[in-house]
């Protein structure tokens, strides 16, 4: 490895993983939910977690974000123990640093308060007090999701699908989090609507430096939105890697066969 | 039935001393909601069980007892509450608020200041200033126990994106020295102020949801606002038509079928206190005669 | 700033009996900055198996691939993303995009990964674009409706909108008329010239005489085609 050569590739400046997973298990009974996963991800990095219904993949995810309490198991958040933490510090994590944007965007809005309403939220819990500078943010952020600026004192309820998502999407990035977890957030939109949704969501990534964790079925949403991906079945990570070379070059039998499944277009 | 069946003040002494327990941890947690083992009442819920069951368990033969509806001493929820407890408790009774030790509202503070030693007692049918938004119980615990309140406001962002203003008139949520959100049962917003450091003992009682709070005297309640769309006690833009008064809360009575209108004080003692000490509104019979 | 050594790889098919078909042993190649090798061999011999395994594409069991001092054989995956973003341009015969988004920003996105600020960004891939007879009226609509030509330039567009010091080119020049083929030839040459070591295939026998400075057969590295 001669000097030059080795200048041309600029080492990353965070050389520390934001979230560091050990171990983690979640059993339900004798039944697995997920066993020993283990992984890091890095600052700005999307990983995509792939598998069919009942791989674990919605157990791993539910784990992480802590809606559930796994058996077993470490998860380091930028050093922190997150599973040590009170639950009050937790649910501030949930509040401000990471987001979480389910499948069903009725799940993760709240239908009866307005578009702005939705958006502002997260700040007025991380204390906004002051009305025309929440709104204006919440103006700003419905233009980014590409949702028009007279729609913010609309209920969600009056929106189509694909905007509810965009706006559950606003609702989650507006304090800035630095870690989202997403539960199929293209499932169960139109072919047309899902491609405006990745581009967007790759944009965002980009810009905000976002780190993101996303759980699908959807193997073509994961060639365009993830670095990495892990393959999961019954609760365990048989495959991991480039999301290109998982997919092009598949090397466990589950993974040969899902890959091999997909309908090409 | 002689009325010397009952135990004083209706309930027997074991609840009482049950309320009154609670009554004490919600007097040291200022804003919290403790539960209660609420009792069935000889009246329908809605109409002040959860008030009366407080009072029951505050007075003593020597009180004197007031009670209000709307501000109003002789409605008929008022009326049957005072002639409960003169039967049940034999205590005295008083239309005027500097008089009574003890004074159960719905929905009004007098306008009379309150003074050290005196019991509010308010009757409360939704404890739960979050439950609108956050229709699960576990949940608005929760917030309450960590502290979560940006969906309070939440509420208020809704009013001003609807109405241009903060359009909630009544039950208009307070923050309780600096912890907890509290619904103040539905008072007007024109009473809010009134909530903060003040010298009387302030007791909340909703009977239907088994929750007490409480507000030692001189606790600091904030009504929660924007800094861009500060808190207003507002008031109809009126003087009493009966007593001239400008300064007291009004009621608007639609006088006859061509939309006739008269603007009324809502505190009744109040009302005929300032017309018994010649004070004189627009439509006051005298200042008519004298016309 | 290639260099290539003892690669070896094999197939193993799961779902069809667990046969295991061996592609490559003995894989070894150098290419230099400034230079060009090409990748020639007959139809299956190997070629786009071995450029995947360069870019990472496709997993190596034995031996040593060295990429300005990276060994994307056995390099960590943030490694070999960030290899691709700074360093390895690839540009390949298949376009991969979200459909929708417009052409200009397909073509800067890679400048807009590297931070470059998106003014600078678009104004490369503008000029890059206009160079490779993409029409203006096209550059805001998804290339995902072009034709398979211009499908092919927006690719060579993104490839060359960084000065990536390595570059793998996989036919390049294939569906692209005489006056395309030109600007790309032209493309390849620049690269050269400003020290970029460039791997490609070209079916193209004109096209590789131009600007490959070597060529390596890959049927060398084939088992069952060498013997």
């Amino acid at each position: 490895m001669d000097g030059t050569q080795n200048a041309l590739l600029v080492p990353s400046t965070t050389d520390t993983p934001l979230l560091q997973v050990t171990g983690l298990t979640r059993l339900y009974g004798a039944r697995i939910g997920c066993a020993d996963v283990s992984f890091d991800l890095w600052p700005g990095e999307v990983l995509g977690i792939v598998g069919e219904s009942g791989s674990g993949k919605s157990t791993l995810l539910s784990c992480l974000a802590g809606h559930q309490r796994p058996d077993a198991g470490q998860i380091l958040f930028d050093g922190t123990d997150v599973l040590a933490l009170s639950e009050a510090d937790r649910r501030r994590l949930l509040r401000g640093d990471w987001a979480y944007v389910h499948q069903n965007p009725r799940d993760g809005l709240r239908m009866g308060v307005s578009a702005g309403g939705n958006v502002g939220e997260r700040l007025m819990g991380v204390g906004g007090r002051h009305y025309g500078r929440i709104r204006d943010t919440a103006t700003d952020w419905l233009g980014r999701v590409e949702i028009a600026a007279e729609r913010i004192d609309d209920r969600p309820s009056a929106f189509s699908g694909g905007m509810q998502q965009r706006l559950q999407i606003a609702r989650n990035l507006v304090t800035g989090p630095r870690l989202v977890f997403m539960d199929e957030p293209t499932g169960g939109l139109d072919v047309s609507v899902q491609a405006r949704l990745l581009d967007l969501l790759r944009g965002l990534v980009r810009e905000m430096g976002l780190s993101v964790i996303i759980v699908t079925h959807d193997l073509a949403v994961v060639r365009l939105l993830a670095d990495r991906l892990m393959v999961m079945k019954s609760g365990h990570v048989v495959e991991a890697g480039l999301t290109d070379q998982v997919l092009d070059d598949p090397q466990h039998a589950y993974t040969q066969l899902l890959v091999s499944s997909v309908l090409q277009v | 039935m002689s009325d010397d069946a009952y135990n004083f003040a209706y309930l027997d002494e074991q609840t009482k001393r049950m309320i009154r327990r609670a009554l004490l941890k919600a007097l040291a947690i200022p804003g919290y909601q403790v539960p209660f083992a609420s009792r069935e009442m000889p009246m329908p819920y809605g109409w002040g069980t959860g008030g009366v069951q407080v009072t029951a368990a505050c007075l003593t033969p020597d009180d004197v007892l007031k009670v209000i509806d709307q501000g109003a001493d002789d409605t008929t929820n008022a009326v049957s509450i005072r002639r409960f407890f003169q039967r049940t408790a034999g205590v005295a009774t008083t239309e005027s608020t500097a008089e009574a030790t003890v004074i159960q509202t719905r929905h009004r503070i007098p306008e009379t200041p309150l003074t050290e030693g005196q019991i509010l007692v308010y009757q409360v049918p939704i404890p739960e200033p979050l439950r609108f938004l956050e229709p699960r119980e576990t949940e608005t615990r929760k917030m309450h126990e960590l502290e979560e309140y940006g969906l309070m406001h939440v509420k208020l962002y809704e009013d001003i994106a609807r109405h241009g203003e903060i359009a909630t008139a009544y039950a208009y949520p307070v923050k309780v020295e600096g912890r907890y959100v509290m619904d103040p049962s539905p008072i007007p917003k024109f009473d809010n102020p009134k909530l903060s450091d003040n010298p009387a003992i302030q007791l909340f009682g909703a009977g239907r949801e088994s929750r007490i709070y409480a507000l030692p005297p001189y606790t600091q309640v904030v009504s929660l606002d924007f800094e861009d769309h500060p808190f207003r006690a507002s008031k109809a833009d009126h003087a009493c038509d009966l007593c001239g008064a400008a300064e007291s809360y009004l009621d608007e009575v639609i006088t006859d079928d061509a939309g006739s209108r008269m603007f009324v004080c809502s505190d009744t003692d109040f009302c005929t206190g300032r017309q018994a000490a010649g004070h004189r509104g627009r439509l006051s019979p005298l200042s008519k005669e004298i016309a | 700033m290639i260099q290539i050594s003892n690669l070896s790889k094999s197939f193993t098919l799961h779902n069809q009996g667990g046969a295991v078909i061996p592609v490559m042993a003995g894989a070894a190649l150098t290419v230099a900055p400034g230079e060009c090798v090409g990748l020639v061999g007959q139809s299956g011999a190997g070629k786009s198996t071995l450029m995947r395994m360069v870019q990472g594409n496709y997993r190596t069991e034995g031996g040593q691939i060295l990429v300005a001092g990276l060994d994307v054989a056995r390099a960590a995956p943030r490694d070999i993303i960030r290899l691709r973003r700074q360093v390895m341009g690839h540009v390949s015969q298949f376009l991969r995009v979200v459909p929708r988004v417009p052409t200009l920003q397909v073509v800067a996105e890679p400048l807009l990964r590297l931070s470059v600020p998106r003014d600078e960004a678009e104004a490369r891939a503008a000029r890059l674009l206009a160079q490779l007879n993409i029409p203006e009226r096209l550059w805001s609509l998804s290339p995902t409706t072009f034709s398979g030509g211009e499908q092919q330039r927006v690719n060579i567009a993104r490839g060359f909108v960084h000065d990536y010091p390595v570059l793998l080119l996989d036919e390049p020049t294939a569906s692209l008329d005489a006056r395309n083929r030109e600007v790309v030839l032209d493309l390849i040459m620049q690269a050269k010239a400003r020290g970029a070591a460039l791997l490609g295939i070209f079916h193209d026998e004109g096209a590789r005489a131009r600007v490959c400075d070597r060529l390596v057969d890959v049927t060398a590295f084939t088992p069952g085609l060498a013997a």
